[in-house]
């Protein structure tokens, strides 16, 4: 983008100040965007997700195939597998979560910056999935605020990539700007 | 019988003081013995037969019967080739010797066994809990267990809530009904070619 035309000043950059033409420029004309604020934050958020690989079972291995060139999550801006949650925006749950992990799974959760988003991926994560039993969380959501929940046991991962494509289209809906959470 | 075992159960016969019942089902033989003498005859079975692996330690809950508790260990011998099967009962409130000592493949095995199933074993140097976390109060393997759990919580560590069951789907109902009836798209035997 050409912002200003710089043609009239010299090398030095002192001697045709007088000349210089910080004013209306058509070349800039295409170049500006009339929005919202809102819709510029959600825009950017949404193409920008970069998740939190929670890969607890065999969901992640359909996680890791979305990822890969075939599905190539990539298209969507959720490329960007980030295994430091200081740096992830949106915790994948692909798996079984046990007791055992789910406090780790909040932990990493909680350390996660503002504003984050969760998918549950797959039967486990949503309802603790065929594992009725002792040592299984009955569904993420008893510790975490799902956003978007996939079926399938794994889930396909066409069906990871709608479940992304849903999150993008509730986050455009987010009034990011006003009901902006801090992190406590 | 095995000519291997065979040997092992005349030799340990005539030691003094063993008692020893066996049983042999579809080539797999397997003795029955007390806990106080577990040690010398496992001892004796990997030093002059060469049963030289534990494959595996195994624990039953016979809820109801005493001793409450079967301890099954699985000896193979990688020289001969040769499986064996030792099982004993141990009461709920006694302990069996531990067998890290003989064969160290124990350690893991009977940190399960303790876990799941409640069962103390003498002599290991960290009977500690493997699968689940310490604090954690059951035995989730005992028959009195409940399937769908029960809570309980160690703070900052874990917790556990009841899992909602609803009659099924997961749970199988006894029938009296035959193969044909329960598994309708399972083929008659005759009608499978014998070439398989």
């Amino acid at each position: 983008m050409n912002f200003l035309d710089l043609s009239g000043m010299s090398p030095g950059g002192t001697s045709n100040r007088s000349k210089s033409p910080i004013a209306y420029d058509s070349k800039i004309e295409g170049n500006i965007v009339i929005t919202r604020l809102d819709a510029a934050i959600n825009w950017m958020r949404k193409n920008s997700l970069w998740p939190m690989p929670m890969g607890l079972a065999c969901c992640a291995i359909e996680l890791m195939a979305a990822s890969a060139a075939r599905y190539d999550i990539a298209r969507f801006g959720a490329e960007v597998m980030r295994f430091s949650p200081r740096q992830s925006d949106v915790m994948i749950v692909a798996g079984t979560v046990t007791y055992k992990m789910a406090l780790a799974v909040k932990r990493i959760y909680d350390q996660m910056p503002e504003p984050k988003w969760v998918i549950a991926m797959g039967a486990c994560a949503s309802s603790g999935g065929m594992y009725r039993s002792y040592a299984v969380l009955q569904g993420i959501d008893h510790l975490l605020p799902v956003d978007v929940y996939i079926s399938g046991c794994p889930p396909r991962p066409e069906a990871l990539l709608d479940g992304l494509i849903k999150l993008q289209e509730k986050i455009m809906k987010e009034k990011s700007f006003l009901t902006q959470r801090r992190a406590l | 019988m095995n000519p291997l075992i065979q040997d092992l159960k005349d030799a340990l016969l005539a030691m003094p003081g063993i008692q020893l019942e066996s049983t042999e089902f579809r080539g797999e033989t397997t003795f029955f013995i007390s806990k106080e003498v577990l040690i010398p005859i496992c001892l004796y079975a990997r030093d002059r037969m060469a049963f030289d692996m534990l494959l595996d330690v195994a624990t039953v809950d016979l809820l109801g019967e005493e001793p409450r508790f079967q301890v099954v260990y699985e000896l193979y011998s990688l020289k001969h080739g040769v499986h064996l099967r030792i099982k004993t009962r141990v009461e709920e409130n006694e302990s069996v010797p531990s067998l890290v000592n003989v064969w160290p493949a124990a350690d893991w095995q009977e940190r399960e066994a303790y876990d799941m199933m409640g069962i103390k074993f003498d002599g290991h140097p960290n009977l500690t809990r493997i699968l689940m976390w310490e604090g954690y109060p059951y035995h989730p393997m005992r028959k009195d267990f409940p399937l769908q759990g029960r809570s309980s919580e160690v703070n900052e560590v874990a917790f556990t809530e009841e899992a909602p069951l609803g009659g099924g789907p997961f749970v199988t109902i006894p029938t009296q009904n035959t193969t044909e009836i329960r598994e309708p798209r399972a083929r008659p035997i005759e009608t499978i070619p014998e070439s398989i």
